[in-house]
């Protein structure tokens, strides 16, 4: 449908970067050449490395900078070194990932704990918020949650009372 | 110093860590002024990026003072106030040298495909990031812009990512004076990519989302129409008789992997991981635009595949562009258009809230809390 109006023309700024030229390899990439250099391109320093980095084995080795935050460590730790093992386009590597990552969350909790912190896991999910914002939303979750935590106990303790007879 | 510590979905905290250090040369430390909590945050934070290790500092969108340079920095002085993209680009390899910023290839050693980002998951470089009151900089000669004097920070901190990937999608889209553009997608960046595409000529800019709220800024924000898919029976059928029957001439996906809208995609993207995330928007684009038609993606999506109509893309003869938002190569025009009062970046900014309250902060952007569009942290040292 066009629009005969053309009021949209009043917008401030409309069409200032309209551009003809605009096709589809200009503006992903403004050509130099330099891609048929390969990698070949004057290196950065390159940063120590102090901690353990795991590398894509996509490429020959680590980039010149990189981030140090949270190395691997643990059980999820040997995963992510598993992982490394396979290509980005393998899901030999994905997968093994969100595991580690699944596993990485109890090792957090248990970090904690050594630690002697508790983790306030109703603060660390902003609850404090849902309560300012969406009492009503939050009072269906805690009744649902009661619910189910209610049916789930009376149903174990009903089974373990059976079990007790046999 | 304080920081924001991911401790598993949906669970973050604050917590103290230790000060940042300069580990290379080119490096810098900057103490954060503004940082913001950005959709694609939402992924790691909802567990959905690979590689998201517990004990990291998200935040890839932030602004704030040199407090440290290392030695072989030049473009820089202790002192300067500082907009940072979110790329991490070296400004030597093939890729920078062609202003591919968001593309490059020394600054990510855990994967080729994507340069390395603040805060955003160790498949992203493993850095950490300025939701935080200190934050270490690489590459401080390439990617940090000092901000002009007349630039308000507020301003400055949606110019990290936020207003030059809107801007590069719609740019990515190359629209033509006339064309009728389609955005999925009604958070920030589809907002901005809404608002981006009248300075390319469009005359028709229509953008759908689900969440009412969202739709009513948009069209006010924006200037454009807005419907909720939860109304239309088939959006893609509703594009098509609105073009008269065409399709758009430009659709972006401004959405990626937490789209809603289809329920085999929600549960095998979203729910069960079976692909890298729920792939409806990008769906409805590319059945969306006319016979060769673009359609350009800056919505984030997971690195292993999606279920997309690629039949339809072959059979329209679509051109597809995206990429990684080159924040660097853009400011200059976006500060232009800040200026010019073409762009009001913090209009869309909702929320303020202490770096003391990120988890609450998240929670609110999260479950689409008090109306919440954008919301920017602020430390301590910044209120005072």
């Amino acid at each position: 449908m066009e629009n005969n109006n053309k009021e949209y023309e009043n917008i401030k700024g409309w069409g200032v970067d309209a551009d003809p030229e605009n096709e589809p390899t200009y503006p992903m990439k403004k050509y130099t050449g330099d891609d048929h250099q390969r990698s070949n391109w004057e290196r950065p320093d390159l940063q120590i490395q102090t901690v353990e980095i795991l590398h894509s084995n996509e490429r020959p080795g680590l980039t010149a900078v990189f981030g140090s935050s949270t190395p691997p460590s643990g059980l999820s730790g040997s995963i992510r070194r598993y992982a490394f093992k396979y290509s980005e386009s393998s899901y030999g590597h994905w997968l093994p990932l969100v595991l580690a990552d699944r596993i990485n969350v109890i090792e957090g909790i248990v970090d904690d704990l050594k630690r002697g912190y508790v983790p306030n896991i109703f603060a660390e999910r902003g609850w404090k918020a849902e309560l300012k914002y969406n009492k009503e939303g939050l009072a269906k979750k805690v009744f649902v949650g009661l619910l189910v935590t209610t049916v789930v106990v009376t149903l174990l303790s009903k089974r373990l009372k059976d079990w007790y007879r046999i | 110093m304080l920081a924001m510590n991911y401790r598993g979905p949906f669970r973050v905290r604050i917590d103290q860590k230790p000060y940042p250090q300069l580990l290379h040369p080119e490096d810098a430390i900057v103490r954060v002024t503004r940082s913001c909590i950005c959709g694609s945050d939402l992924h790691l934070y909802h567990g959905l990026v690979p590689d998201t290790r517990v004990g990291m500092t998200f935040g890839h969108e932030f602004i704030g003072v040199v407090e440290e340079i290392g030695p072989s920095v030049t473009k820089l002085k202790v002192g300067d106030h500082v907009m940072v993209p979110f790329n991490i680009s070296c400004g030597k390899c093939a890729f920078c040298k062609q202003e591919l910023y968001g593309n490059c290839h020394e600054s990510n050693p855990q994967a080729t495909a994507v340069g390395g980002i603040f805060g955003y998951s160790h498949t992203a470089g493993g850095y950490d990031g300025g939701q935080a009151e200190y934050v270490r900089v690489p590459y401080a000669n390439v990617g940090p812009t000092v901000i002009p004097s007349d630039l308000d920070p507020d301003d400055a901190v949606l110019l990290t990512d936020v207003v030059p990937t809107g801007y590069q999608a719609a740019e990515m889209a190359g629209i033509k004076k006339g064309d009728t553009v389609v955005v999925f997608g009604a958070g920030p960046i589809g907002i901005m990519a809404a608002k981006c595409s009248w300075l390319f000529g469009a005359a028709r800019v229509i953008v759908i989302d689900h969440l009412e709220y969202r739709l009513e800024f948009v069209k006010r924000y924006a200037n454009c129409e807005a419907y909720n898919f939860r109304s239309l029976e088939d959006p893609v059928l509703f594009i098509k008789k609105t073009t008269d029957w065409f399709g758009a001439d430009v659709c972006i996906d401004a959405v990626g992997t937490e789209a809603a809208g289809n329920t085999m995609q929600t549960i095998t993207g979203r729910k069960m991981l079976l692909q890298a995330g729920s792939a409806t928007a990008l769906h409805w684009a590319i059945n969306s635009v006319k016979k060769g038609g673009i359609v350009s993606i800056v919505g984030v999506y997971g690195p292993t595949d999606n279920l997309v109509p690629i039949g339809n893309v072959v059979n329209k003869g679509l051109t597809i562009r995206a990429n990684q938002t080159s924040v660097k190569r853009l400011l200059p025009r976006l500060i232009e258009h800040v200026r010019a009062g073409h762009l009001n970046p913090k209009g869309i900014i909702t929320h303020r809230v202490p770096l003391e309250e990120t988890a609450e902060a998240y929670h609110i952007f999260s479950a689409k809390l008090d109306n919440c569009i954008k919301t920017v942290l602020i430390p301590p040292s910044a209120r005072n």
